[in-house]
């Protein structure tokens, strides 16, 4: 890791459908994050930020382009090692929290680590932690249904950064959510970036969403309009 | 790995609760069904080849007519006690030649009256039907001659009119006429087509051509073949014989039939086992129906299953590991239905057979056929729609509507 970007994205261009109806949604993105930084994405719908999340979240491919995440071309990497990459560096929060239903908010954290293959008292251990740390002690046996938004939230929170991920990818994590818990769900987020290093890219629409992050970058129209520090974000 | 799959299909079979009971509902009430009317079918099929088998299978009965059954042909003239002389006459290798009589009528012992089966013959029937006394003596020749009013009775006759008492040396009334009864026959049980074969009274030919039907015709006659005789030779002599007497021209048809039990057997475990086949034919109708109903759940449940799945794919599973935890739950849940389904069909089965009074037989054919119809249809319906999930890209599967 000579290069000392965790992510660097060079011409990556992504077009859907072929020849006519052909909608080019990324024409051409050059990006480069470090580690530690905490990224907001904003734009238009339309304008590509959607897309760019899925495929630095390794969901999704380039159609051309380099994707290089500790310098290794993502591009290059055969389906599973991608399934690989997830498992083991990354974290995601979605905007429709997308917790397993009827599974208790304990068994939604452990999942990512089953699929670690980590032993049985280790993985609870971690959940029961994880739960605790987004101020979820007590309702590990909770179903989904029976939380809140912001708490559902929150335990994906917890499922995400239970493996302490490199980065954690939140695709509009407060868009579901009302203005007080957005903040305390952004204070989280804020927390683990802070305090544990882990580095951040996340899609909002919303300014003072945006606010919480060191980095601005909006897209429109496919391409990269603007790439500020924050500060002199309205 | 595996261990780590088979727990998270448990989980998610326990999770989906009520899925997982209507998945298993459709499967154990086909297989149920299905295991439980071919069981029965056979146990039916067995029972009455059992029973013809111990009616001896050196018998021969000949029968006016063609048609078999009760019910005789018109232009198709009984037998008199003439033909039955003729052929002791001449068919010398017969071991007994009995003509057969028969009437229903009702048997009175002072307050008891029970309606019976009384049987016209002679003393050859006991000997050509395996029967055997229990107590008393069959009717001698003397008697049978001057047709005198004694008769032989089954074990139900002496039952419904003497309960627990001996009836020999008593005296029945049948049909304005006293009957001194001089024997018991040994319990046979039922018959065939479900008759009670002891609810009979046996008496001279000419008793009961004279006092009960008034006509000097004869039924059929029964012949017993010894060991060792050919019974299709002995076929051959007795239809050359009766065409001789009844004047039957070359080009003419019998108008009798001459029928051995074999034949007898064929004919009926034939019906029993098309009719088993016809009920397995409505029980793999329900059988259907389950599967269509697990489809049907399986279908409904794809939407969440497909984002389940994305959310698996997204957290980290490969698209294997996904696929082989549907797999499983599909497996497992066919397996417990498919179980559940025999366990209950063997319950149903035993009482029913109890009930109806035919044997139990464990077929594992139809047991393992079943189960595997019903398994598949799990397998195919439950891991189907989550292989075409898990090929889909884990962003679509996550927004699948």
């Amino acid at each position: 890791m000579s290069d000392e970007a965790l992510i660097r994205l060079s011409a990556v261009a992504k077009t859907y459908g072929q020849g006519q109806a052909a909608f080019h949604a990324l024409k051409g993105i050059d990006l480069s994050i470090a580690a530690g930084d905490f990224v907001a994405i904003m734009g238009p719908s339309g304008s590509g930020k959607s897309t760019t999340m899925n495929i630095l979240g390794c969901l999704d491919t380039p159609t051309s382009g380099s994707y290089q995440f500790q310098g290794v071309h993502v591009e290059r990497l055969a389906p599973r090692e991608r399934t690989l990459l997830r498992r083991h560096f990354l974290g995601f929060v979605f905007q429709g929290f997308n917790l397993l239903a009827r599974t208790t908010a304990l068994e939604n954290v452990e999942l990512p680590l089953i699929y670690r293959h980590e032993p049985v008292a280790r993985r609870r251990a971690a959940a029961r932690a994880a739960l605790a740390q987004v101020g979820l002690e007590g309702w590990e046996h909770h179903s989904p249904a029976e939380l809140s938004g912001g708490q559902q939230q929150r335990v994906a929170i917890a499922r995400a950064i239970v493996t302490r991920p490199v980065v954690l990818l939140a695709d509009e994590p407060t868009g579901n959510l009302d203005t007080r818990t957005s903040q305390e769900i952004m204070n989280l987020i804020s927390g683990y970036n802070r305090d544990q290093g882990i580095t951040v890219l996340m899609v909002t629409h919303e300014p003072d969403i945006a606010a919480h992050a060191k980095r601005v970058i909006r897209f429109v129209d496919g391409r990269v309009a603007s790439d500020d520090g924050n500060g002199e974000v309205s | 790995m595996l261990w780590n799959t088979l727990l998270l299909a448990l989980r998610a079979i326990r999770r989906n609760l009520m899925r997982s009971f209507l998945t298993i509902l459709g499967i154990v009430i086909g297989i149920a069904a299905v295991v439980t009317l071919v069981t029965l079918g056979n146990g039916a099929t067995r029972s009455v080849s059992d029973q013809i088998a111990a009616m001896g299978t050196n018998q021969l009965m000949v029968v006016p007519g063609q048609r078999f059954g009760p019910g005789s042909e018109l232009g198709a003239p009984s037998f008199k006690i003439a033909d039955v002389d003729a052929m002791r006459a001449q068919i010398t290798s017969a071991r007994g030649i009995a003509p057969v009589v028969s009437k229903s009528v009702t048997a009175v012992n002072q307050t008891h009256a029970w309606s019976t089966q009384v049987t016209g013959t002679n003393d050859e029937y006991f000997l050509a039907g395996n029967w055997e006394m229990a107590a008393g003596r069959s009717f001698s020749d003397t008697e049978e001659r001057a047709g005198k009013a004694v008769c032989v009775i089954g074990e139900t006759v002496r039952d419904k009119l003497f309960g627990r008492e001996s009836p020999v040396g008593s005296e029945i009334r049948l049909k304005g006429f006293s009957c001194e009864v001089i024997g018991l026959l040994k319990s046979k049980g039922q018959a065939a087509m479900g008759q009670d074969q002891d609810d009979t009274v046996v008496m001279p030919l000419r008793t009961v051509q004279r006092r009960l039907t008034g006509s000097q015709d004869i039924g059929r006659i029964m012949v017993s073949v010894a060991q060792g005789v050919s019974m299709d030779a002995i076929k051959l002599q007795l239809t050359s014989l009766l065409r001789e007497r009844r004047k039957i021209g070359e080009s003419e048809n019998d108008d009798f039939r001459v029928m051995d039990t074999r034949q007898l057997a064929e004919t009926l475990t034939g019906t029993t086992r098309i009719l088993t086949m016809l009920l397995g034919a409505v029980a793999a109708v329900s059988l259907l129906v389950g599967g269509i109903g697990i489809m049907n759940i399986m279908l409904v449940s794809v939407t969440e299953r497909t984002r389940e799945i994305g959310i698996r794919l997204a957290i980290g599973a490969f698209e294997r590991e996904v696929l082989l935890q549907f797999l499983i739950e599909a497996v497992v849940l066919s397996g417990i239905g498919g179980l559940l389904g025999i366990a209950l069909a063997t319950g149903a089965s035993i009482g029913l057979a109890g009930l109806m009074d035919v044997p139990y037989l464990f077929d594992p054919g139809i047991n393992l056929l079943s189960f595997l119809f019903s398994a598949a249809i799990g397998v195919i319906f439950g891991f189907f729609p989550a292989r075409r999930a898990a090929g889909l890209n884990p962003i679509d599967a996550l927004r699948y509507e």
